[in-house]
């Protein structure tokens, strides 16, 4: 009796030191925007692929989780789909891509565009009803984002708005979660990044951009600087980045990864 | 007539009941199964899981599973052995126990997670891992398994001790020769609705195990539970309905067998302690 | 009883004793180490709401953004309310009507059915009922009325979920109450509608009671299932099919980013939540242990 159970304990404790010893092997932790989650995935893929042995995790969770995490030592590197603020300065941001911030609407909307007075209109709740802008009489389901997320900041600094004034029906954290909403709701409105509606339209949710003060909400006008709310996706890291998660960022910021960055429906930098 | 009209009322609401428990499990049973295949079941998750499978995620639930019992089962048996065998009658300390596990068992699981992760991830390093995850999971089956198996335990009759005190036993081998054994519905009670619990469990491992959904390495990587991936598969995934329900089946299966097999495993254990029983 | 607890004079015993009774301390403290923890994160928050003079405007201040400092959690404990309690009053009757069905007019065959079907019920995750909620009672809402998640789609699943609770504890109550009861009114010539709702239903009111307490801290600290169908727009509960976010919610949503005082306010929450659990638990022991006085009374 008591030999099986110290047998089995010897087994087990065998087993979790064998597989902790797993532990010391080159391993990066990056958690943050769930923009860029997405691209950093597959640069990760491609650069475990090149070093055997290296095992790269990604999360998503927010630019604020990631600005957060690498302050605190819980990531190697964060991930970041905005430019460093003045308060941020203890951290190095590297830029890997740059996208834009897009309007969505169910793709069976008839509206076709929307100023911006419009947009502010119906995000602070004068407007209700899609027949006030020329669409169905349908009623709209606002869609925000949750405090944290770096699109909805860019958002409001846009248009001017503070999140007390924005009157949503329904909160939503990640980009996708943000599109798989809208293509639920046929009377739905969202704003999530360019690059991931265009990479989601192009297989075939049934979503659309809306273009904004005249600009089509393209991966090429953000290109050509025309798009009015563009911003740059980066990596940031505490101070100054070794070892692996050097080399990681080195290899993300070069032309290795430009075909991931264009698939992904971003801008290489 | 009044009494016919009552009966059928009643009638009327469990049929309303069963109907609504019917679509819940139909619906998941239905759509699971149109998803489901033997390599959904050990294939790694392709394109944020809409195709693929949830091998990984599968592993990577055991695993969490695992820790959580063999840090519950020992401390939870002992501890209900010390408050039901050890404890003099009238110590305080027994009692303060007792109130504080009490009061434990009823903290919601959202809360377990908070503490899991100040306490696991941040003040012991263990950042977002299958340990930090299992060992908060072990706090939170602990208390409901103290009292399932002190209760049980108490529930013995003296004549056992007391003939075990007359045969010349030492109180150590009257416990795991008799005592336990049969006290072994019990414990087979507590130990059904701590898998239970830990394996319905998401709110706690959001940030305590994490989100990753790759072959974890080692029992510090992080590793997406089975029902995370439900979540993240329903709240952000595109075309990801067909996947998070062929996984709800396969949760709900698991349960269903995780409690069937301890049944046995504790029955067998113990069958083969006590003679007459 | 007392021959069974002495102190062992066999050493391996005393070593037992004394090693579980270390075990115990230890696993004691850690228990008390959550509650510490606890404390500690949300201590700053409280303590500059006490500095600030600010734990009326806690409880006044409209608005959760923590971004801009503002913490008014009203808005969220309401709406946990709003949806404990929607979910409560729609499974209570139902579950008693449920437990009456069982005990009283299903045949043997058909209540075991019953019964599995409950505690089949019973075991299914949260994440699989949000699922459900998600994907069949939103859509058919939203046709309803938009947008779909809302506070009644969070009552609804969440009754959904403690309704078997609330059944079968009532149904054991039920069974509990002496025969000598139901004998009596049947004596008496009372009709069956009457035996069951002025007779034993009042009999078993404790344990009735105490099964629904338990069932409304359940869902008081669901998190999951509601996350997923209810919204999470922090406002007041105004209407039926508007969304709401309940502090649970609220704890898994920011949890992951919050830093500094945003990450003391979602303690400080916790442990308003543990607070109020702990508080519908005592009572539903208190009314427990009334019942046992009753029946050893009666």
């Amino acid at each position: 009796m008591m030999r099986l159970l110290s047998k089995m304990l010897f087994l087990l404790s065998t087993m979790a030191t064998l597989s902790l010893a797993h532990a010391a092997e080159g391993r990066l932790t990056l958690t943050g925007s769930s923009t860029v989650a997405p691209l950093a995935s597959e640069i990760a893929k491609r650069y475990e692929a090149r070093h055997p042995g290296v095992r790269i995790d990604v999360q998503m969770g927010g630019s604020s989780r990631g600005i957060n995490d690498a302050r605190m030592g819980l990531a190697d590197i964060g991930m970041v789909s905005r430019a460093l603020k003045p308060s941020e300065q203890d951290l190095t941001a590297f830029l890997i891509a740059m996208d834009g911030i897009g309007i969505i609407l169910h793709k069976s909307n008839v509206v076709g565009e929307l100023s911006d007075t419009q947009i502010i209109a119906i995000y602070t709740g004068k407007i209700r009803n899609w027949q006030q802008v020329g669409g169905a009489d349908l009623p709209i389901t606002v869609v925000t984002k949750a405090e944290g997320r770096s699109t909805l900041e860019l958002f409001l600094q846009h248009f001017a708005l503070k999140n007390s004034q924005i009157k949503a029906q329904v909160v939503i954290g990640d980009n996708q979660q943000g599109i798989k909403t809208v293509s639920g709701n046929p009377g739905a409105i969202g704003y999530v990044s360019i690059g991931t509606a265009e990479y989601e339209e192009a297989r075939g949710t049934p979503i659309k951009l809306l273009p904004m003060a005249g600009q089509a909400a393209t991966v090429e006008a953000v290109a050509k600087g025309h798009y009015p709310l563009s911003r740059q996706l980066n990596l940031v890291v505490t101070g100054m980045p070794v070892g692996l998660a050097g080399d990681f960022i080195t290899f993300a910021q070069s032309a290795a990864v430009k075909d991931l960055v264009e698939a992904q429906f971003f801008v290489a930098p | 007539m009044a009494d016919r009209l009552f009966a059928w009322l009643m009638l009327g609401c469990a049929l309303l009941v069963v109907a609504s428990l019917l679509w819940v499990l139909g619906d998941v049973l239905i759509e699971g199964l149109a998803h489901i295949s033997w390599t959904f079941l050990f294939a790694e998750p392709v394109d944020a899981g809409r195709s693929g499978g949830i091998g990984p995620i599968l592993i990577s639930t055991l695993w969490i599973l695992l820790i959580a019992l063999a840090a519950a089962l020992p401390l939870g048996l002992g501890v209900a052995i010390w408050l039901s065998e050890f404890a003099p009658g009238n110590s305080r300390f027994a009692v303060h126990t007792g109130i504080t596990l009490d009061i434990l068992a009823g903290v919601p699981s959202i809360v377990y997670g908070l503490f899991g992760n100040a306490f696991f991830s941040i003040y012991l390093g263990m950042g977002f891992s299958l340990l930090s995850g299992g060992l908060t999971l072990a706090c939170m089956i602990l208390p409901v398994f103290v009292r399932t198996c002190e209760s049980g335990l108490r529930a013995v009759s003296d004549d056992w001790r007391l003939g075990a005190l007359a045969l010349g036993m030492t109180r150590s081998t009257a416990i795991w020769h008799i005592l336990l054994p049969a006290a072994r519905p019990a414990i087979v009670a507590g130990m059904v609705l701590g898998i239970g619990r830990a394996t319905a469990e998401t709110a706690a491992l959001l940030f305590t195990s994490g989100y990753v959904d790759r072959m974890p390495e080692s029992l510090l990587d992080s590793g997406r539970a089975l029902a995370v991936h439900i979540y993240d598969l329903s709240m952000n995934v595109t075309g990801g309905d067909g996947a998070a329900y062929a996984s709800a089946l396969v949760l709900v299966v698991l349960i269903i067998s995780l409690n069937t097999l301890a049944q046995s495993l504790v029955d067998n254990w113990f069958k083969r302690r006590l003679v007459a029983s | 009883m007392s021959i069974v607890r002495q102190r062992s004079i066999n050493r391996v015993d005393r070593r037992l004793g004394q090693m579980l009774g270390l075990l115990s301390v230890g696993v004691a403290l850690l228990l008390m180490l959550i509650v510490l923890f606890l404390l500690n994160e949300s201590w700053p928050f409280l303590a500059s709401l006490w500095h600030e003079g600010q734990w009326l405007g806690l409880l006044q201040n409209p608005g959760w953004y923590p971004l801009e400092g503002r913490f008014g959690m009203t808005p969220m404990i309401l709406a946990s309310i709003a949806v404990t309690l929607g979910a409560v009053l729609l499974a209570l009757p139902l579950g008693l009507a449920n437990a009456i069905y069982l005990e009283f007019y299903a045949s043997p065959v058909t209540a075991r059915g019953f019964r599995l079907l409950l505690n089949l019920l019973a075991g299914i995750p949260s994440v699989v009922f949000g699922l459900w909620g998600l994907t069949r009672l939103v859509p058919l809402i939203t046709k309803w009325q938009a947008p779909g998640t809302s506070l009644l789609a969070a009552m609804l699943v969440l009754s959904l979920m403690i309704l078997p609770t609330i059944a079968l504890t009532s149904a054991g109550a039920l069974a509990s109450v002496p025969k000598d009861l139901l004998a009596g009114s049947m004596a008496l010539g009372l009709r069956r509608k009457t035996q069951i709702l002025h007779v034993l239903l009042p009999a078993a009111r404790s344990g009735i009671a105490s099964g629904a307490l338990l069932a409304t801290a359940r869902a008081l600290g669901e998190t999951m299932a509601v996350l997923m169908v209810a919204g999470n727009v922090v406002q007041f509960p105004s209407g039926l099919f508007e969304p709401v976010r309940v502090l649970t919610a609220n704890i898994a949503l920011e949890m992951a980013y919050a830093m500094g005082d945003h990450r003391a306010s979602l303690f400080a929450s916790g442990l308003l939540l543990t607070l109020l659990v702990w508080l519908l638990s005592w009572v539903a022991q208190r009314v427990n242990r009334q019942s046992q006085a009753f029946a050893r009374r009666g």
